[in-house]
């Protein structure tokens, strides 16, 4: 079985299996991929809990991350301070909540905290004009996006208070079944 | 002014559309966007539930009880913000998070030992899934994790040693069942399990890296595929292959070897394990175990057969209620426009053109919908809509017919088999003929049927995939339908060539390695030629695509053939692992250098369920059924296999179970209990009547979810515009009695 490691305490590697979807060699690969990221900067010795964050310009190079449009405001919402810089904690919880074993109203959740740009717990329109160019790359035009957004908020916002909120996503996520393929990274 | 805003609030409620709302009642929406609100509208709005910003009581609680001063706590949900008066003008931040959090500590100082006792009196497996899915950061989730057991021993004045306790028992920690796996019994786990097995993941991750998950779900399909045969031929392998070659039957004589018999299946090979003719019906008494048991071959055969296929049922059963459950919905809600803008974004994809062409997807999709919704449904012409029926009636027409005509020429076919063998090149030449014709046919048909489908311009794309799977799966089911009853209704009728198993057995071989070597050619021909071709020659820069249902239903059309030879050639599922396997790299390749992503949408999910559906239902359930009329009906050739001179394959069981009631107490219970079960027939209904009740009830448990769902819905949206209601009137009243505002009110 190899419990031939160093990195991390045997209570440590229970405690992140228990806490996310990775099994014992998963995290272990991934403690190696974020450490590919700074060899410089991220010890080898995780027993005594070192305060190392890499800085978000390393996390957004990653292959898996690095042209999608998302990634700062994924960076952001997995990361403790909000700018994107991440510990390993981030990170694993990061890779865990996109893996495929999550359940969907944990996805719907963040997914809900990625699309709010303003980090006002509700996705108002400025925030789905931002989604909309981001998705179409500028593609459509204003009065376009426009309609889109509108139409988006009258199918979707259940309270009509010209806005989405939470409940608003999930009930609309629970429509989408192809949500569970498409909100999920391969690590 | 009353009167005016009783007129604004009518008209507000009447009205549906945002828009509308926005510009009839200028005063309702700047009442909303104050910022000096009363003392009164902020108490009321403190304490609406609705406002809160995490998702239920239990998480302010959870939130709340990580909150202590001089504590560092990682915050994800409820981020303290600073209150600006600038940032959003349509909602007043309140309170700060802090002071609502304080008023929560409060409230979760009681229910902190609530939550845990909860947490701690679900089972271990229980607990630890709700942990997982909760939306906390990997810190708060660990610190709940551990330390409870502290704190509660803390609290009772214990001095327990600093080891660590948890909410969870520590046999939770040894049991390697629980981890990660979202089903609690043993064959649960083990099926489970199965689909995670990690072979060729990096590849797989290559290529949903440039393709998107709609041609990972092709290979998805594939891996599974290779399992289910692994397993088949592991259980026939081991209990009927293994025993016949250790003791081989004392009349085999082998003639020759030539590689054309590779592909033909004659000669060599049938007289090998490959074939039903090998196999003898003798009973193993040699070796010390089986002299006490005695090792019975034919009745070996029709059990491996047997349980294999009972095996792979619940297998098929299982992953099908699986998917279904993940792709069901409630209300069917077809090209929605924020499903599309929510969802659609398949986070898989990495590589940069790839990534470009999904955006370009997606704002295709979009201003189609835009355009749909602005134009709405045009008035079709009585002449215009007559021509598209005209159309669609052609295109059925061509389809029909070249399927009827195909199998029409495959039954005549396989009625006139050359008897004259003039040179034995020319025999093998025949047999592979008629196996050549069918491959051909699925190659060609296709084609025809895209064709159709263009001139066709169905409404969706959906609708355009649905029907292209159909007329796919009308022609593969209809020549393995006219292949079928000419086998069993007319060969194993006249028993025409002496050992028709054979025969039978070498023809489904043969089809299944022309199938094979079909494939390798378009792919080669279809694909690679056709890039060079379209690069070099026509100069234009787009690649072809990969065509995902076609292939996906050519992987069940094989494994079709599979399940249907698996009686008369044990040996046909390791083939069909070798085709696989390399059907994998080479698909893979050819996909990596010619082909690019597709533009239209694929729905990856619903797709998957529908390809499972179609495995199980057309492929292994006629499968099963051909295998069930052999095994019970038709009359085994006399001079080969280990069934000859009995009148069917059954027999062999029933002689079998005559002689071992005799030797064992036990089994001679089983077999009388199996005789009541089959002899009375209330024994069938009975399970019948009451799978059908539980699935009524199901089906009116969802109706009635459906109903209230609506009904909330509707209750949600009254409860918005009686809320917009009372907080103007609530703050007009304010704005009513205080004298000094700075508003219209002056003179009064």
């Amino acid at each position: 079985m190899g419990n031939k490691q160093t990195i991390f305490t045997a209570q440590q590697l229970d405690a992140y299996q228990d806490c996310t979807y990775f099994t014992r060699k998963e995290i272990l690969r991934l403690f190696y991929r974020y450490r590919d990221l700074a060899p410089q900067l991220v010890p080898l010795d995780y027993t005594n809990h070192p305060d190392v964050k890499l800085p978000y310009e390393l996390i957004g190079s990653m292959p898996e991350l690095k042209d999608n449009p998302f990634r700062q405001r994924i960076a952001e919402v997995f990361s403790e301070d909000g700018e994107g810089n991440m510990t390993l904690d981030d990170f694993l919880d990061m890779f865990s909540v996109l893996s495929e074993m999550a359940p969907r109203d944990l996805k719907a959740y963040y997914a809900f905290k990625i699309y709010d740009f303003n980090d006002d717990d509700f996705i108002c329109k400025s925030d789905l004009e931002k989604t909309l160019n981001k998705l179409t790359r500028n593609e459509l035009t204003e009065d376009e996006v426009k309609m889109v957004c509108e139409k988006v908020i009258d199918e979707a916002d259940l309270d009509n208070d010209g806005r989405l909120s939470l409940e608003d996503f999930q009930h609309m996520i629970n429509r989408a079944p192809d949500f569970l393929s498409t909100f999920h990274i391969r690590i | 002014m009353f009167t005016k805003n009783s007129d604004t609030s009518d008209s507000e409620s009447t009205s549906s559309s945002s828009s509308s709302k926005e510009s009839s009642n200028g005063y309702q929406v700047r009442s909303l966007q104050r910022n000096n609100w009363s003392s009164a509208t902020r108490k009321m709005l403190s304490s609406m539930p609705s406002r809160k910003t995490v998702l239920s009581q239990g998480y302010i609680v959870l939130q709340a009880w990580l909150y202590e001063p001089g504590k560092h706590v990682h915050y994800r949900s409820t981020r303290p913000r600073p209150v600006t008066p600038s940032t959003s003008p349509e909602r007043p931040r309140l309170i700060s998070h802090h002071q609502s959090l304080r008023k929560s500590v409060l409230k979760a100082e009681t229910n902190k030992e609530q939550l845990v006792s909860d947490l701690r009196g679900l089972s271990e497996s229980e607990g630890m899934r709700k942990l997982r899915a909760m939306p906390l950061s990997l810190a708060d989730k660990m610190e709940i994790r551990e330390s409870p057991g502290k704190k509660i021993y803390k609290q009772q004045g214990d001095q327990r040693e600093r080891g660590v306790k948890h909410c969870f028992s520590p046999l939770a920690k040894n049991s390697v069942i629980n981890r990660n796996v979202p089903c609690h019994n043993l064959p649960c786990m083990y099926l489970s399990r199965v689909g995670s097995l990690k072979l060729w993941n990096s590849s797989m991750k290559k290529l949903s890296g440039r393709y998107g998950t709609g041609v990972l779900s092709y290979f998805t399909f594939l891996r599974t595929l290779l399992f289910i045969n692994l397993l088949f031929f592991i259980i026939t392998f081991l209990f009927l292959v293994l025993p016949q070659a250790i003791h081989p039957p004392p009349d085999s004589h082998r003639t020759s070897f030539s590689w054309i018999e590779l592909l033909t299946g004659i000669g060599y090979l049938s007289q090998s394990l490959m074939f039903y003719g090998y196999y003898s019906n003798i009973t193993i008494k040699a070796t010390s175990i089986t002299s006490m048991v005695p090792y019975c071959i034919p009745t070996a055969y029709v059990f491996t057969t047997t349980i294999s296929f009972f095996t792979i049922c619940i297998i098929l059963v299982y992953s099908m209620s699986k998917s279904f459950g993940k792709s069901f919905q409630v209300f069917k809600s077809d090209g929605n426009l924020s499903e599309n803008v929510f969802c659609s974004w398949d986070f898989k994809v990495t590589k940069k053109p790839s990534i470009r062409l999904q955006s370009e997807k997606i704002s295709t999709q979009l201003k189609e919908q835009l355009s749909e919704l602005t134009s709405g449904e045009e008035e079709r012409t009585l002449m215009q809509r007559f021509r598209n029926f005209l159309v669609h009636v052609a295109a059925w027409f061509i389809c029909l017919a070249s399927i009827f005509f195909s199998a029409l020429g495959v039954y005549l076919l396989s009625k006139v088999r050359g008897k004259k063998a003039i040179s034995k090149m020319h025999q093998n030449l025949d047999l592979l003929f008629m196996a050549a014709v069918v491959s051909g046919f699925n190659l060609l048909l296709p084609g025809i049927f895209n064709f159709c489908a263009w001139i066709e311009k169905h409404n969706s794309p959906s609708t355009r995939v649905y029907v292209s799977i159909f007329r796919n799966l009308l022609l593969k089911i209809s020549i393995i339908g006219v292949l079928c009853y000419h086998w069993l209704g007319k060969i194993a009728v006249e028993q025409d060539p002496q050992c028709w198993e054979n025969f039978v057995g070498q023809e489904l071989y043969r089809l299944l390695l022309m199938d094979f070597i079909f494939t390798v050619l378009y792919t080669f021909l279809g694909e690679f030629v056709w890039r060079i071709f379209s690069q070099k020659i026509l100069r234009k820069n787009r690649k072809p695509v990969f065509d995902i249902a076609r292939n996906v239903l050519e992987l069940v059309y094989g494994q079709t053939l599979t399940w249907l030879g698996v009686l008369f050639a044990p040996l046909l599922p390791a083939v069909q692992i070798a085709k696989l396997f390399v059907l994998f790299y080479m698909k893979k390749n050819s996909l990596l250098l010619n082909c690019q992503a597709s533009k239209k949408p694929w729905r990856a999910t619903r797709m998957t369920t529908v390809f499972i559906a179609l495995l199980f239902f057309p492929s292994f359930l006629g499968a099963a059924v051909f295998v069930a009329y052999t095994v019970w009906i038709i009359k085994p050739s006399s001079e080969c296999g280990p069934f000859r001179n009995l009148t069917n394959m059954l027999e062999s069981v029933k002689l079998w179970a005559d002689r071992m009631k005799d030797h064992h107490q036990i089994l001679s219970w089983l077999i009388r209990a199996y005789n009541a079960f089959t002899d009375n027939p209330l024994f069938l209904f009975l399970p019948s009547g009451v799978f059908l009740l539980v699935i009524y009830f199901r089906i009116q448990v969802v109706d009635g979810q459906r109903r209230i769902i609506r009904r909330l819905e509707k209750q949600i949206d009254d409860e918005g515009k009686d809320k917009k209601f009372l907080i103007t009137q609530l703050q007009y009243l304010y704005e009513e009695n205080t004298p000094n505002s700075s508003h219209r009110h002056r003179g009064r």
